[in-house]
């Protein structure tokens, strides 16, 4: 599927694993890091971005900015979109670029997107080719708008079966990371296939191309199916009023699902009801245990949010735990875009959780990089639902932060240590 | 372009970004040539700095340059004279970090496997094969405007000078 996407986005019939190709990829991304890209930009003769229209470019990452010198950043950022005619701006507020860019319809199946992010891996939820490069690549990519790639090779991880209630593809993921390795996937598409996908919301699809990245990979995807389109249906319907059926209509155009019979580097095959709650324990992704089998963990604070974890399905698990009881610990709750922000208010998550004690923060990635909206002190650990747990990820290289599916996070603020949430469910 | 011929520089699987460029020097040796040069391979291979050549190469095994995303791991080699670095496999990052930075990379893993330390061989980039002992290894032939980037210098060189 992914040699197929490259194979068009290169205007080439076949590509094959190991080739380079170069590809004008729909999208360009980038976030608060824009304005460190236009320096480099600024030492090439081109002077111009060459096609405007194809960027997009989001303030997420420290938004609303957290000291004078992140306020200068970001308006360097909306100097540079005005200067240049950029068409795709997303101020602060709206949300993560990966969340945003998919409910905006920016990107979506059978498209190509190149991003000066790690976790650009995201898109493959919906069917797109889309994968994390550096700056000065980004730099070029705005220049000339196109941009030499290695064809990946790719393994394909086949789900059967169902989720069992209180599992979910977070669970699924750190379970694949815990056995694959960090880097198990380097350089590799990973691609989702098998009876099980079908049974997989929406919602929690992105979590596990989102955290391929974890796992090394270029890029991750899986072919659209009646769940995408009913997914992109609904919300391009209340993102674009007025031309969602012809965005629609340019991707089931577009759409490119795996050959029969296509080549893959490695197989996998993971029966999703024998998956259970996981964790991964300090400081790397890959250092997992079954949540089940972790010894006694006293937490001082909480985190639900994030590109990987902070969706609608996310705050509504955790509302559904928090909801007539009252935390022991700080949880913060972050959502990943003003639409879920606004959902999670609608369908009263957001008054469950702060009944309980919660903290709501601005849509956007929140202490996740560790800049701002609840780092970390030395000592402290934290319990969370993003995608990283690296020493110093959230602020102190001396706190230590667990991952997990939303449901155990909230729960584990109620204990005040790592719990299963059946444990207070009953 | 004619085969050029490269004395080899022989090492192993798995050699991270650490060892190719030490993590203390990071925020300290950035653009100065002779200090990259200086430290490379230092805690690989302590000869190495001292004894390396212009246009020498470096054949190695699988997952060359794993670990940080730091440039000077290729940077330094550059520096050192590297003319390129053939492995069985690379990290991700530092391929992309080679290539946009003017550093030739070539996946064979058959001379990775056949070539010795102190071996010579050449390299034929127009038939994109390597010869060893003779043998021919063939790669999978870079595009010329990959090989135009690498030999500008990198990709952003590559703009400045083509534009
Ligand atoms: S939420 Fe975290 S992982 Fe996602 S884009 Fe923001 S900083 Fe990166």
């Amino acid at each position: 599927m992914t040699e197929k996407l490259l194979a068009r986005a290169s205007g080439n019939d076949i590509v094959k694993p190991g080739e380079i190709v170069f590809i004008e990829p729909d999208v360009i991304l980038s976030h608060d890091n824009t304005a460190a890209i236009a320096r480099i930009f600024e030492q090439l003769p081109q002077g111009r971005v060459k096609v405007p229209d194809r960027l997009a470019i989001t303030l997420d990452h420290a938004a609303p900015p957290p000291t004078a010198s992140h306020a200068q950043n970001h308006a360097r950022v909306r100097e540079f979109v005005r200067a240049q005619g950029i068409m795709h701006f997303f101020e602060v507020g709206r949300g993560i670029c990966h969340q945003v860019l998919c409910e905006e319809g920016i990107v979506g199946p059978g498209m190509t997107l190149l991003g000066a992010d790690s976790h650009s891996t995201h898109y493959g939820w919906l069917g797109a080719f889309s994968a994390g490069i550096g700056r000065s690549e980004v730099a070029a990519l705005w220049a000339t708008g196109q941009l030499w790639l290695r064809v990946p090779e790719t393994m394909r991880i086949t789900l059967s079966g169902r989720l069992n209630p209180g599992v979910t593809t977070k669970d699924l993921t750190i379970h694949l990371i815990g056995d694959l390795s960090a880097d198990g996937a380097t350089y590799m598409a990973v691609e989702f296939a098998g009876d099980g996908v079908a049974g997989l919301s929406p919602d929690s699809r992105a979590v596990l191309t989102n955290m391929m990245a974890e796992m090394g990979a270029k890029n991750a995807c899986m072919a659209p199916d009646a769940v995408t389109w009913r997914w992109l249906e609904k919300t391009l319907g209340r993102t674009r009023p007025d031309n969602h059926e012809d965005r629609l209509a340019t991707f089931r155009q577009r759409a490119l699902c795996a050959d029969p019979g296509a080549n893959y580097a490695s197989q996998y095959q993971i029966a999703l009801d024998e998956i259970e709650p996981m964790i991964s324990c300090p400081h790397s992704v890959d250092n997992t245990q079954a949540l089940s089998e972790i010894e006694a963990t006293e937490v001082d604070v909480g985190f639900i949010g994030t590109c990987t974890n902070g969706r609608l399905e996310d705050i509504a698990a955790a509302a559904e735990i928090a909801r007539g009881r009252r935390l022991s610990k700080r949880l913060i709750v972050i959502p990943a875009s003003s639409m879920v922000l606004r959902d999670a208010a609608e369908a009263g998550y957001i008054a469950d959780l702060i009944d309980a004690g919660a903290t709501i923060g601005t849509p956007g990635c929140g202490p996740c990089m560790g800049v701002h909206s609840g780092v970390l002190a030395p000592g402290e650990v934290c319990i969370s639902s993003a995608n990283r747990n690296f020493r110093g990820r959230m602020g102190e290289p001396g706190a230590e932060i667990y991952l997990a599916n939303p449901a155990v996070v909230a729960a584990s603020c109620i204990a005040g240590r790592l719990i299963h949430p059946a444990e207070l469910t009953g | 372009m004619a085969r050029t011929r490269h004395r080899v520089w022989k090492y192993g699987d798995n050699v991270n970004t650490d060892v190719i460029f030490p993590g203390k020097y990071t925020y300290t040796i950035d653009r100065d040539p002779a200090e990259l040069a200086r430290h490379a391979l230092e805690d690989l291979d302590p000869s190495f700095a001292g004894a390396v050549q212009a246009g020498d190469v470096i054949v190695a095994g699988r997952n060359w340059g794993n670990g940080s995303s730091r440039e000077q791991a290729v940077h330094c080699l550059i520096a050192a004279g590297i003319h390129a670095v053939i492995a069985s496999s690379f990290a991700r990052i530092y391929y992309r970090n080679a290539i946009n930075g003017g550093l030739l990379v070539i996946t064979c893993p058959e001379l990775a496997e056949a070539a010795a330390d102190g071996a010579k061989i050449e390299i034929d980039m127009d038939e994109a094969q390597i010869h060893y002992a003779g043998a021919a290894y063939s790669f999978p032939p870079l595009p010329d405007q990959v090989r135009e980037i690498v030999s500008a210098g990198g990709i952003i060189a590559f703009l400045q000078q083509n534009s």
